[in-house]
């Protein structure tokens, strides 16, 4: 117990030093005018608490309307559903093909170096054009949001799939002559064993997926300015910077909230799942 | 004047006692064994030597300095039942690690490390990295590296204990060669009664719970020993005596029924 | 009575295999398959007669790539310096806290956290951000994302390699009283070496990654990420693809630079696998 109320405060305490690092850097600069590595005044470097009362405030200048807060909230549940989509979908095909591969070594042989190197395709440089191509061909209510959805599927698809090869071939020689020399057929072992097994290598590749979903659901948003999402929020808040940095900075803090809240997600469902240490992050 | 004096040594590890009350002196040149089932202490022991656990109570000296001084001076060489050769460097740069450590010229270790490889019968394998060698030739390099600045004390932790018995044997032997050739002192933790009575003067028996020694057997085997002494009959009853005074120390430590 | 050295024959140096690692059967069904899909491609576009502007066939980009080259390498150029320039950046600020973190321990734990947290965040959308505090033509704009980008991967890994380091080893070091600096040096960085490469290639990734979507957010005209996206918003899709390919031949240019200089630095590693 104590030690989760001493955890609790370091948090606090370091929150408050970052908390105090900013305003103290934006003091100093503004105070002895440096421009290296870029000039600090209140549109480069607003006051943080200033950020956090545009949220609560309204949108609209004037005082008058939505405040920013639920209107950024509504643009990252657009966003949201995107990513979990994608993410879910991504996830199972992931894990199937994983499977499979794991199973039949030939066509590991074939494929794993192409799905080792499509990690080194900028899958975010092609999210908008794919976004434009596939929008058109998506049925009626799948549109606006499904190519998004999709690049969501191709990022977190490739690592799942990596990771889950490497989880089910992971387990112990040894606990599988176990197996064998109780007659278990290759099924029981799937389940009882390398599924088990794997679980951890898995949940790693979640983790870094669920974040991964959200960067991609933000970025397929640009090209066609899907206005109900984060992405599109960013655009148009970044052309009034100049009048309401604010704004910006508000959904920067949106959009790291939605990300961080993905992560939790997977971190707390492993908790439940894997009975042991999770794996150390990244 | 002893090598090593450990006066009423205590040690606690939160509620447990490793070690109570133990005193031992060894004098030079001797080979003494720490003998014991798990947990009576007997690598606590030795890192209470080499200054590497500092004891709850009592005090370790070694060539009459505290066991602190006598680390910082570098007056002993350890050998651990891992090899732990760092694997980024090559044979000749692992043993003369602690050469550089104690800012030897490059002229003076290359002349060590070839002298310690004859030592060994290594000679040739200076620029071979660990993962090259067998488990056997590794621990040799491990002695190399420990015997390089030519310490009086050589602290040992079951050092043959991954090997197979045949490697084990064939060490043994190697063991005491170098132990005659460098004249230094041993003291050496094992599992194994017969290995601690082929190698030692003295078997300095332990128990657990507290851990604290419960015998000390003098081996009057003729020195030097060779591959008929395991024959030797006097060999065996030596054997029988470590393994009675085991059996001793185990039962005083069970409750009466 | 002699032992008999058993000890295993060093694996021959020198030569482009090693460079590269393997032998050509483990590559050859990888080959196939890549020819295949690319037969495929071609194939299926003249078969089923696909509009050519949504999706060019292989033989089309190609053509594009080759006579828009001047162009391409211009903008790769410009882009792949952007990349360079965070990679660099990221990466070595990141040992360096590293190093901090791995030392004073206490540090570390307490920043934690913090450090999973902002992992998660999406940098990317920091862009905007940069855009204005350098002007968006500025290369300095995407400098900093990437280095963001890179930033938390190398420090994760090169601070799991400070701090994986074997016990005994440490024990073998204070039985030579060594100082914390002499561990630091002669066992500590060794150690985390491999985890710091594994670091430097995720990063090489991010960096390029980094760089051509942080221009999708505004950028110089004759950048590589604002070349596909203005290609892609008016249907000139030969020309956009034309433009991925070489970012996608950049980021490979980089990763290799990387793996290259882990396989000479690691030459006493058996094999510098994944």
């Amino acid at each position: 117990m104590r030690r989760g109320v001493g955890r609790a405060v370091l948090f606090v305490l370091v929150l408050a030093a970052l908390w105090g690092l900013w305003e103290g850097y934006r003091w100093l600069w503004i105070r002895e005018a440096w421009t290296w590595p870029f000039i600090v005044n209140d549109t480069s470097m607003p006051h943080l608490h200033t950020i956090f009362q545009a949220l609560w405030s309204s949108a609209r200048p004037g005082g008058v309307g939505p405040l920013l807060i639920t209107i950024l909230f509504h643009a990252a549940l657009f966003t949201a559903k995107e990513a979990a989509v994608g993410f879910a979908l991504g996830a199972v095909l992931g894990f199937a093909l994983g499977a499979l591969l794991a199973h039949f070594r030939i066509l590991a042989r074939g494929f794993l170096p192409w799905v080792v190197a499509s990690q080194t395709v900028p899958i975010l440089v092609v999210a908008p054009m794919v976004v434009v191509w596939l929008n058109p061909k998506l049925p009626g209510p799948l549109q606006d949001w499904g190519a998004v959805a999709v690049i969501a599927a191709y990022l977190t698809f490739f690592p799942v799939t990596i990771n889950t090869i490497r989880g089910l071939l992971s387990a112990d020689r040894r606990a599988l002559e176990l197996m064998r020399s109780y007659a278990a057929g290759n099924w029981r072992i799937l389940w009882k064993l390398r599924f088990p097994a794997a679980l951890p290598y898995i949940f790693a590749a979640l983790k870094v997926s669920a974040t991964a979903s959200v960067v991609g659901a933000i970025i397929g948003e640009l090209p066609s300015s899907i206005q109900d999402g984060l992405g599109g929020q960013i655009i148009n808040y970044s052309q009034y910077y100049t009048t309401q940095p604010t704004g910006l900075w508000a959904t920067n803090v949106i959009a790291a909230a939605l990300g961080i809240t993905f992560f939790l997600i997977i971190l707390v469902a492993e908790k439940l799942v894997v009975r042991r240490a999770p794996e150390n992050v990244a | 004047m002893s090598v090593v004096q450990i006066k009423d040594v205590t040690k606690r590890f939160d509620e447990t006692t490793a070690l109570q009350g133990i005193d031992l002196e060894i004098e030079p040149g001797e080979f003494v064994s720490l003998i014991g089932p798990s947990g009576c202490g007997k690598s606590t022991l030795l890192r209470i030597i080499g200054d590497l656990i500092q004891p709850t109570s009592g005090a370790a000296s070694v060539n009459g300095k505290p066991a602190r001084q006598a680390r910082i001076d570098r007056d002993y060489g350890i050998v651990f039942q891992d090899a732990v050769l760092y694997d980024w460097r090559t044979v000749a740069k692992n043993i003369a690690l602690p050469l550089e450590l104690a800012r030897w010229d490059r002229r003076r270790r290359t002349d060590k490390v070839k002298e310690m490889l004859e030592l060994v019968e290594l000679t040739g394998f200076e620029s071979h990295y660990p993962w090259q060698l067998s488990g056997g030739m590794q621990q040799r390099v491990s002695i190399a590296r420990a015997l390089s600045f030519d310490p009086a004390l050589l602290l040992m932790d079951e050092p043959f204990g991954a090997l197979d018995e045949m490697t084990r044997e064939r060490l043994n032997m190697e063991l005491l060669r170098i132990w005659e050739a460098s004249g230094s002192t041993v003291v050496f933790v094992t599992h194994s009664i017969a290995e601690a009575v082929f190698l030692s003067t003295r078997v300095v028996v332990m128990s657990p719970r507290p851990g604290r020694i419960s015998n000390v057997i003098s081996i009057d085997l003729q020195q030097p020993r060779t591959a008929t002494t395991r024959e030797d009959p006097r060999f065996f009853e030596h054997v029988t005596e470590v393994r009675e005074a085991l059996h001793l120390g185990h039962d005083l430590e069970r409750a009466p029924v | 009575m002699s032992s008999t050295p058993t000890a295993v024959q060093p694996v021959p140096r020198g030569g482009m295999g090693r460079l590269v690692g393997r032998r050509m059967v483990d590559w050859l069904p990888a080959v196939i398959v890549l020819v295949g899909v690319i037969a495929l491609w071609e194939i299926l576009i003249r078969a089923l007669d696909v509009q050519a502007f949504l999706l060019p066939k292989p033989s089309e980009i190609a053509r594009t790539l080759w006579d828009t080259r001047h162009e391409l390498w211009a903008a790769g150029w410009f882009t792949f310096q952007e990349a360079l320039g965070g990679f660099l950046l990221g990466s070595g600020l990141a040992i360096l806290v590293a190093l901090v973190l791995a030392r004073w321990r206490a540090l570390g734990t307490a920043l934690l956290p913090f450090a999973i947290a902002a992992n998660a965040i999406p940098i990317i959308a920091f862009a905007p951000i940069t855009n204005t505090w350098f002007s968006p033509l500025n290369k300095s704009s995407k400098i900093v994302i990437a280095a963001i980008l890179c930033f938390f991967p190398v420090l994760v890994n090169t601070l799991r390699g400070l701090t994986s380091v074997n016990p005994r080893a440490l024990e073998l070091m204070h039985s030579y009283a060594a100082g914390e600096a002499e561990i630091f040096r002669r066992v500590r960085i060794p150690t985390a070496l491999p985890f710091i490469f594994t670091g430097l290639k995720v990063a090489t990734v991010l960096a390029m990654i980094g760089a051509v979507v942080g221009e999708y957010f505004g950028g110089a005209l004759n950048a590589l990420g604002v070349l596909i996206l203005t290609r892609a918003r008016v249907f000139q899709f030969d020309e956009a693809w034309a433009g991925i390919v070489v970012a996608c031949l950049m980021g490979l240019a980089l990763y290799i630079a990387v793996a290259a200089i882990e396989r000479l630095t690691l030459r006493w590693v058996p094999s510098t696998s994944e």
